[in-house]
């Protein structure tokens, strides 16, 4: 492989609804199916206009209904067709049974959700409540911190989704990335055609080798026409907790790949600003977790020592990377731009449980912040560290639910 | 001629009879669905007529059971499963499929029931034929959601007793889904009924050749969900057409045309009372009078709107 | 004894008859036919086959004589209902049952 050209990339001016457009285009997708959604919108006005242009050879599907999107999606990726969509919050919502549907038929669809607050009341502003309600529907969740992030993941997306089968949720942060101009590089098309090889499907669908797929299956496991043991539904249901779990070293392998190529590694699960010496660990997913590096220098800068895990992958999440990386730390403070009502911020809750039962023994403190919008200042976190570190100090170490930065 | 063979004329008006048709099935026996169940009837004939060179996509209904539970199907076409509202957004993706993989030659079918059509599919279904998807889209209509238990549907009659009207029977009349899918200006809609499986085939071997979205509703008596025994579903069907619950038509780029048994009795007019067909069935045992009369002046309405159209037509 | 060796990732289902097991075992009557009143029988070529054509389980042949599949015949009698010349009545299957054991 000639890196040298792989390399060569312009460098654009984009915003993050664009650089995930270009994303799609350079990964050659060939069935779009989308249906219009603040801040989601312009994604499906760039692709229409590449496809009108045919700058990108593909069938765009103007559908009714982010539910209907989704379903001409599953359709066409059983054919054999690389597929993609785009949404925001009740968008999502609205796709919600057919999240669980492109992961249980194993289908390789690839989705840009521009995070977006979740009503009611209207909002059209961010928070992360709409993808992270979707955490269980076995989908591969990676939340994008800057546009470039936006596009090189959409195309890491389509290599991890089409080797193990599983639909790849690409999420970034409305209006903070989707409507914010910066520099992104865009790589050639020769180059990520290198990278990502034509899809394959696991399904077939021909008169002359007659499959049906997705009927109604049993709980036992059931015997075929020619005597072989097939599967229940709960052996299905385990092969795909199996494909989440091992994809782990696929997204990681696929992420050094990528860096190899185009000089811009991911083989990592989440991103990591100065840990190694950190004894206070701020953690944040999506744009957050570049505020909450300017939150980290204002500390560093009163002597604190603290550093910030950037999570990148939600799902599968990772559970024993992440619980050696804040193996060092006596205080971890999440933020959460989303609430499991009753309980805590999800990042909060995974993270406790991913330390659980290891030698990591960090005071945990979760803050909500920044739904519908509300501004997240880098001064606000790194007041909220200072609170946390103080009351620590009193011996305060568990609080039983998260802080709210709201005017409460 | 034995008396009861007259019925039959209409099969044999048509160029295809029972003798001609092709013999070789693509629904094996020994499926899931009920004793004397119209769908599997209508089904045969539909696969039959587009002689397997399909892509099926089926929502949660009693084609799904007729298909089968895996790993094994009792039909040899290619079938996608897909959730309940998603048929016609379903056939859109494999027909956009295909067509980005330059594959040719396969008809995309979507065949829901009535509450996957009439009810909970409508919006999907609405939105691929304003969309003028190549595709052809097959309600079979039982009047009912049977798969789940004989709850009443958008499509169940006024009068009809089901799981969800199950003392007084459903206070209003089915929508016409027919003449829903037409005000989508699509290039071929027709309406058939199982009892008449030479005239369904001719409908979907024509649909086949067109091109756009192609809609045909088929009317599948249901003895369980009705209320008659097994052996007389055919007869059920037949009643339907004979009393004008079930106006057999097709409209091809608007031209509107009575077919089979329906253009005879426009011939003969020789239409019998609704009661007949009624009376045949569990599920009306408790329709009012009034309720009767309400139906009957309903069928009069439309037999006369189809009379016109097909008067129209011709002149 | 697992199930890996299907391969499958998804429900990925192939055709074959009997999908629903012997599904003859269902009925509670079956279809006799008299062959000296069916048409094609009786005129020893092909003709009518309405029986063939109606039947939904796809179970008649269009043959001379035709045939019934009991394997897989669920009983509904369409085929005795739909006979133009009556050559078919449903027996009671009870009766077919004892009338072969004994």
């Amino acid at each position: 492989m000639n890196k040298k050209i792989a390399r060569k990339a312009d460098t654009w001016i984009l915003d993050g609804n664009r650089a995930a457009a270009q994303g799609a285009k350079l990964s050659r997708v060939q069935v779009i199916a989308a249906y219009p959604i603040t801040p989601q919108s312009p994604v499906t006005e760039r692709l229409s206009e590449f496809v009108e242009k045919r700058e990108l050879d593909a069938q765009y599907i103007a559908v009714e209904s982010e539910h209907s999107a989704l379903a001409v999606c599953t359709s066409a990726s059983m054919v054999g067709a690389r597929t993609f969509t785009a949404t925001s919050s009740h968008g999502l919502a609205y796709m919600h049974e057919m999240l669980h549907w492109a992961a249980g038929a194993r289908l390789p669809v690839v989705l840009a959700c521009v995070n977006r607050a979740i009503g009611a009341p209207w909002n059209v502003l961010n928070d992360q409540q709409d993808s992270v309600s979707q955490r269980d529907t076995g989908w591969i969740q990676v939340y994008a911190r800057n546009n470039q992030e936006i596009l090189d993941s959409i195309i890491q997306a389509y290599r991890i989704a089409e080797s193990i089968y599983v639909p790849v949720m690409v999420c970034y942060d409305g209006y903070v990335l989707s409507h914010t101009e910066m520099p992104v590089d865009v790589p050639s098309q020769e180059a990520v055609d290198r990278f990502l090889p034509r899809y394959k499907p696991h399904t077939i669908l021909d008169p002359a080798n007659p499959k049906n797929y997705n009927l109604v299956t049993l709980a036992n496991p059931r015997i075929n026409a020619e005597g072989v043991l097939c599967h229940g539904y709960m052996e299905l249901r385990y092969l795909l907790q199996e494909a989440l779990q091992n994809s782990r070293e696929t997204i990681v392998k696929v992420g050094q790949e990528f860096g190899e190529l185009f000089g811009r590694s991911y083989a990592s699960m989440f991103w990591e600003d100065r840990l190694d010496d950190a004894d206070v660990v701020i953690v944040a997913m999506g744009s957050l977790a570049m505020e909450a590096i300017v939150a980290a220098d204002m500390l560093r800068e009163g002597g604190h020592k603290v550093g910030v895990l950037g999570l990148r992958v939600f799902r599968p999440f990772p559970k024993a990377e992440l619980a050696r990386a804040l193996e060092k730390s006596r205080l971890v403070v999440i933020f959460d731009k989303n609430i499991s009502y009753g309980l805590e911020g999800a990042t909060c809750s995974e993270i406790k449980s991913a330390l659980y039962g290891s030698p990591a023994r960090a005071v945990i403190r979760d803050f909500i912040v920044g739904l519908g919008g509300r501004d997240v200042k880098a001064r606000e976190m790194a007041d909220a560290v200072k609170r946390s570190l103080l009351s620590v100090n009193e011996g305060d170490l568990n609080r039983e639910y998260a802080e709210w930065i709201c005017a409460i | 001629m034995p008396n009861g063979y007259v019925l039959f004329e209409g099969d044999y008006a048509m160029k295809t009879t029972a003798v001609n048709i092709t013999e070789k099935e693509y629904l094996l026996p020994g499926n899931r669905t009920c004793p004397g169940c119209a769908l599997s009837l209508a089904y045969r004939y539909i696969l039959k007529a587009l002689e397997g060179q399909v892509i099926v996509t089926v929502p949660a209904s009693c084609l799904t059971v007729l298909h089968g539970m895996y790993p094994v199907t009792s039909v040899t076409v290619p079938c996608v499963n897909t959730p309940f509202a998603t048929t016609a957004a379903s056939a859109t993706g494999l027909v956009a499929g295909l067509k980005a993989l330059g594959k040719e030659g396969l008809t995309v079918l979507a065949v829901a029931g009535d509450g996957g059509t009439h009810d909970i599919g409508i919006q999907a279904l609405s939105a691929a034929a304003e969309r003028q998807t190549d595709f052809l889209y097959i309600c079979y209509d039982n009047e009912g959601y049977m798969n789940t238990g004989n709850q009443r549907s958008g499509s169940t009659p006024l009068g009809a007793i089901s799981g969800t009207t199950p003392i007084v029977g459903k206070q209003q009349n089915q929508k016409d889904i027919a003449a829903i899918m037409e005000a989508h200006g699509i290039p071929y809609v027709a309406t058939a009924n199982a009892s008449y499986p030479l005239d369904l085939y001719e409908k979907v071997r024509k649909a086949k050749m067109i091109r756009g979205t192609r809609f045909i509703h088929v009317f599948v008596p249901c003895s369980p969900g009705w209320g008659f025994p097994f052996s007389e579903t055919i007869k059920i069907g037949r009643l339907a057409v004979e009393t004008g619950w079930v106006i057999l038509y097709e409209v091809e780029d608007g031209v509107f045309r009575l077919t089979s048994a329906s253009e005879s009795i426009a011939e003969k007019s020789n239409l019998k009372p609704l009661r007949e067909y009624l009376v045949e069935q569990g599920r009306f045992k408790n329709i009012t009078e009034e309720q009767i009369g309400i139906l009957q002046r309903w069928v009069n309405a439309r037999w006369k709107r189809c009379l016109d159209r097909a008067g129209d037509s011709q002149s | 004894m697992g199930t890996r060796d299907c391969q499958h990732i998804c429900d990925e289902s192939s055709p074959a008859v009997g999908e629903a097991g012997k599904t003859g075992e269902w009925r509670d009557s079956f279809p006799v036919i008299d062959q000296e009143k069916c048409l094609p029988a009786r005129q020893n070529k092909p003709s009518c086959f309405l029986c063939w054509l109606y039947c939904p389980d796809a179970v008649v042949s269009r043959t001379i004589p035709i045939r019934i599949d009991m394997e897989y015949c669920k009983g509904c009698g369409i085929c005795a209902q739909i006979c133009p010349v009556h050559a078919i009545s449903m027996a009671n299957e009870a009766g077919f049952c004892r009338d072969k054991t004994d």
